[in-house]
């Protein structure tokens, strides 16, 4: 009995250096991560959202004849804003995907409408539309650094429930699930085509 | 012993190749000061009033303002270069993220205003954009930086002004506190060392954190001080039992071994991509 006095304290200390040298908060603590900088991408996506009605109804007043370029633009809104990833969707890659191409879409509906306002030069000297297009690309901005932190975050995530020994506690007692990065968007980086027809 | 040497800095030095930074960027110059001028664009006169305007501003606000030319930023996106810079220099008070960066790139003739995040609802992408548009990208038409990035600043500070106060600033702890402190706890510690070796760190592991109480040290590092204080005191009572009077003479030798100096740096804000950028 004497002996366990002596011991019960080393036992401790035992268990406490495993919960901190084995990664079980840790590898908690890099999730959490992970869902912070989806949260952040999330809101940049949905600040873009927000201001393409007011972008729409702008252009409109110059180029009320550019029907079919406003209807992609507020569709693929519709349509991205209606996809939405909840935190544990980020491990399912079909989900992923689905709302990459809903976001994608959005981009390219709006990629268009860019080139189909440079033939409009009243528009661009429109101060209310200047002043949307720098909120835009605030917003295009924010967006692709929220991307790049989330992807940043998900590296350190994946890394750490596949090294040992944290691997051991994941299988044992967190069962976390790998996370799934975020691709630069199709066309994101690369210029909108023009069509003449 | 020489091998375990070789064999750790080896691994050192392979383990920190592997974070090399891509050779195809422009890399980030090191922060001078408030204006860091590395393209030559302002006159002396220009970054000296900067340079007090913006030292006003921290002081009373804690805000930090800082203004970066480089002559050129290569084939970069300004705004990922920025943001590479913004990452780097840590504009902005720790937890307020409350820095701005006006970053001109001479060659590739663009113009960048990053905003920490704590700014964005003050100043928002679109009066950053306007900052550009109205104040800056005249007068850089006309090659005349001085005024456009004087302008701009002044415009920066009137619409940042007030968000925030000093009161973070004071808060934060110079080095000097902490050596202070140190030396209290030291010379303390020495003369509970000659108590017996239990006794000592029973008492220094209280009286270490009420002395870290009048530095005004928060919970965590009052208890790690705690325990610090018990070890401490009983391993230097075991000394002094073995030395005798070892200790008696010390403490002469005094002042900090860090000198605070009036050098600037980040306070360690954090960017979240927010701001506007322009071109002429």
């Amino acid at each position: 009995m004497k002996r366990l006095n002596y011991l019960l304290p080393v036992f401790i200390i035992a268990i406490v250096f495993c919960f901190s040298g084995c990664g079980y908060n840790k590898l908690q603590m890099l999730e959490e991560e992970v869902f912070k900088a989806y949260g952040d991408l999330e809101s940049a996506l949905q600040r873009r959202a927000d201001l393409i009605p007011n972008l729409v109804a702008t252009v409109k007043g110059y180029a009320a004849h550019e029907k079919q370029t406003l209807q992609a633009v507020i569709e693929a809104r519709a349509k991205a804003t209606s996809v939405q990833l909840s935190p544990k969707d980020l491990s399912n890659p079909e989900a992923i995907a689905k709302f990459q191409a809903a976001q994608g879409e959005l981009s390219s509906a709006l990629g268009r409408l860019m080139v189909v306002i440079e033939r409009y030069p009243n528009l661009k000297a429109d101060a209310h539309f200047t002043d949307l297009m720098h909120q835009l690309e605030g917003t295009e901005n924010r967006i692709n650094v929220a991307r790049q932190r989330y992807n940043e975050a998900v590296k350190e995530f994946n890394y750490n429930i596949r090294k040992f020994p944290y691997n051991l506690t994941n299988m044992i007692l967190l069962n976390l699930e790998r996370k799934e990065y975020f691709k630069a968007e199709e066309g994101a980086k690369t210029a909108p085509e023009v069509s003449f027809e | 012993m020489r091998w375990f040497v070789t064999v750790c800095m080896t691994i050192i030095m392979l383990s920190s190749s592997g974070y090399s930074q891509d050779s195809t960027t422009v890399s980030i110059p090191p922060l001078k000061g408030r204006v860091n001028d590395y393209a030559g664009i302002l006159n002396e006169q220009t970054e000296s009033t900067l340079e007090t305007k913006l030292a006003q501003l921290e002081k009373e606000d804690s805000t930090q303002v800082v203004v970066a030319t480089v002559s050129s930023i290569g084939d970069e996106d300004i705004e990922s270069y920025s943001i590479r810079l913004a990452e780097t220099w840590k504009i902005g008070q720790k937890g307020l993220d409350n820095g701005v960066i006006i970053l001109v790139a001479r060659d590739n003739r663009q113009v960048r205003i990053e905003v920490g995040k704590g700014l964005e609802a003050t100043l928002t992408d679109l009066l950053a954009g306007r900052i550009i548009d109205y104040i800056m990208l005249p007068h850089f038409k006309n090659g005349d930086y001085d005024t456009g990035i004087s302008q701009a600043v002044d415009a920066i500070i009137d619409i940042v002004k007030g968000t925030f106060d000093a009161s973070t600033l004071e808060k934060k702890k110079s080095v000097s506190d902490y050596a202070t402190f140190f030396w209290i706890a030291f010379i303390f510690m020495i003369m509970v060392g000659s108590l017996g070796r239990l006794l000592s760190g029973i008492v220094s592991a209280i009286a270490l954190p009420i002395i870290g109480l009048f530095f005004s040290f928060g919970f965590p590092a009052l208890v790690i001080l705690a325990v610090m204080g018990f070890f401490t005191g009983f391993i230097l009572a075991s000394i002094s039992r073995i030395q005798g009077g070892f200790f008696s003479g010390g403490g002469s030798s005094s002042g900090g071994f860090f000198s605070g100096g009036g050098g600037f740096s980040g306070g360690g804000g954090s960017f979240g991509g927010g701001g506007a950028s322009g071109s002429w």
